[in-house]
């Protein structure tokens, strides 16, 4: 397994994300809330670039306690990325689609070497 | 650009490039070795819409033109030009290429939409594109007869005299039928059935009250018949319809709304005996999946044999005469292989199922959907990709391994 370098940590903002080649294969690499996430680039839908479209918080609907809807709100705690061909959507922290979650996206390890992000691959 | 995410957060995306965005599609054809197989898309798309300053001028009526053509802005549509509908193809930006589209750069000297669609074509392999509209789907739903077939008039003129000419002979069209007005629909394919590119016509399905087997339309669908064109049955949504407005998202109304109007009329088409009026009259139902074809099959088998004194010009069963017809592919409902072989066989997909793509719309299907499928047979899918739209068409092969392959599924004898 080869460690292939991302970015310096102090460049890669929250928020952001990079697309690292490695040989024919493509991986994301996201950090959010801190954290580095890394992915494989290809959607399990029609594999698209998953990794390269919106970032967007889950989409909830809440129930009262009579099972009546309160509407739709903005998930304060689950983030997603979304791949930007047919709008397939992925848990950030897991690479879980959220539509079947027995589904997911090959998960790449990061390392951090003082300020060096890499990703094995 | 900025796109704007929960809570107004902003998240930063490369402006659009078609060629780009699609960069895995083309690594998906040359692993498939694409280049060896004719595929024909039959149901791609523009957006017409962007290009009114184009097409408004050729209207024929002074005083319809005025009315279309005054107070825009340059380069925008007054709003109320076209019938629009309330929708969220785009899902709030997660399919980046609606909000990115203004940001694609293309080169000054040819027409922009023929830069794109070769974008997205040569990512896909695909040869050939049969040119729809997006906007104009819903012309169906126009007050004025006469404004429908105006703006069908400039736009058929626009496309067949400006458009489809600068495709590199790459763009063929179905082209849109005023089909509110009869006699208008026969002037159209007297004027443009002869035109090069034209490969028929299309029937926009999202129409109040249409009865495709009115007295009215028969000279219509005679004329095509006698011209060996294509007749087109190209369904859409309307959240705007009685029974849909009681769907509260929009994922509700545009599944069922694709389905249901190609259901409606594919029904009426079936039932009033038009296969046995018109036999040689190709019929495509085009964007409505497939899992509806093997449910009508069984629906309306299943009442014609208790009330065949309803339906008395049919001779054989109303699925045989679903099975005389085409069906574009897309969106391909790939949930469950057993459901779709089952799907397949119902409909003899392998003469009957043309592959479409949809590009660039938000559902679009890429040839490998088809190419990728574990049940279909080498034949079936040179035909379903291309070979059998390529005899409808009369569209020739584009290198000799795609003649190779044409001849060895006996596509190539009609081919041009």
């Amino acid at each position: 397994m080869a460690e292939k370098f991302v970015a310096k940590v102090s460049e890669f903002n929250d928020g952001d994300r990079r697309i690292v080649f490695v040989g024919d294969n493509e991986i994301g690499v996201f950090r959010h809330d801190g954290e580095f996430f890394a992915y494989s680039n290809f959607c399990l839908h029609q594999g698209g670039p998953a990794c390269e479209g919106l970032t967007i918080a889950k989409v909830e609907e809440r129930l009262r306690p009579d099972k009546t809807s309160a509407g739709l709100y903005f998930s304060k705690d689950e983030m997603h990325f979304v791949c930007p061909w047919h709008g397939m959507e992925y848990d950030m922290k897991t690479g879980e689609c959220v539509s079947d979650r027995k589904l997911r996206l090959k998960k790449y390890k990061i390392l951090q070497k003082g300020d060096d992000v890499y990703v094995v691959a | 650009m900025d796109l704007i995410a929960d809570r107004g957060r902003r998240v930063t995306i490369d402006e659009l490039n078609t060629t780009r965005l699609l960069a895995h599609a083309r690594k998906q054809a040359h692993r498939r070795n694409f280049d060896d197989v004719v595929i024909v898309d039959v149901d791609a798309h523009h957006y017409e819409g962007e290009n009114f300053d184009e097409f408004l001028p050729y209207m024929e009526n002074d005083v319809l033109r005025q009315l279309t053509m005054s107070g825009r802005m340059k380069g925008m549509a007054r709003a109320n030009v076209m019938p629009s509908q309330v929708g969220y193809q785009d899902m709030g930006g997660r399919v980046t290429r609606y909000p990115l589209r203004s940001s694609e750069k293309t080169e000054s000297g040819s027409l922009r939409d023929i830069q794109l669609g070769h974008r997205w074509m040569d990512a896909m392999s695909v040869d050939y594109s049969c040119l729809f509209p997006t906007g104009m789907l819903s012309i169906g739903l126009h007050p004025q007869k006469e404004m429908e077939a105006d703006l069908c008039w400039a736009y058929n003129r626009w496309l067949t005299e400006k458009v489809l000419p600068e495709g590199g002979n790459r763009f063929y069209s179905m082209l849109c039928l005023p089909f509110n007005d009869p006699e208008q629909s026969l002037r159209h394919v007297e004027t443009f059935g002869d035109r090069k590119h034209v490969g028929g016509f299309m029937v926009t399905t999202v129409r109040p009250d249409m009865a495709v087997y009115d007295n009215a339309y028969m000279k219509l669908y005679r004329a095509m018949e006698e011209r060996g064109l294509v007749l087109s049955f190209h369904s859409g949504p309307n959240w705007g319809e009685p029974i849909f407005k009681s769907c509260n998202r929009f994922l509700s109304a545009h599944a069922l709304g694709f389905t249901w109007y190609n259901v409606l009329h594919c029904t009426n088409w079936v039932i009033n005996g038009m296969g046995e009026r018109f036999p040689k009259l190709p019929v495509i139902w085009i964007e409505s999946g497939l899992a509806w074809v093997p449910f009508l099959m069984q629906r309306l088998d299943h009442e014609y044999m208790l009330r065949p004194s309803e339906a008395p010009l049919l001779k054989k069963k109303p699925s045989d005469y679903m099975r005389d017809m085409y069906y574009s592919s897309q969106p391909m409902e790939i949930q469950d292989y057993g459901a779709m072989e089952c799907t397949f066989r119902m409909m003899n997909a392998e003469t009957q199922l043309l592959y479409s793509s949809d590009y660039p719309h938000w559902d679009f299907d890429l040839p490998s959907t088809i190419w990728d499928l574990p049940f279909l047979s080498e034949k079936a899918k040179h035909n379903i990709l291309g070979g059998t739209a390529a005899r409808l068409f009369k569209l020739e092969p584009r290198n000799d391994k795609q003649k190779e392959n044409l001849k060895r599924f006996g596509n190539l004898a009609t081919a041009a």
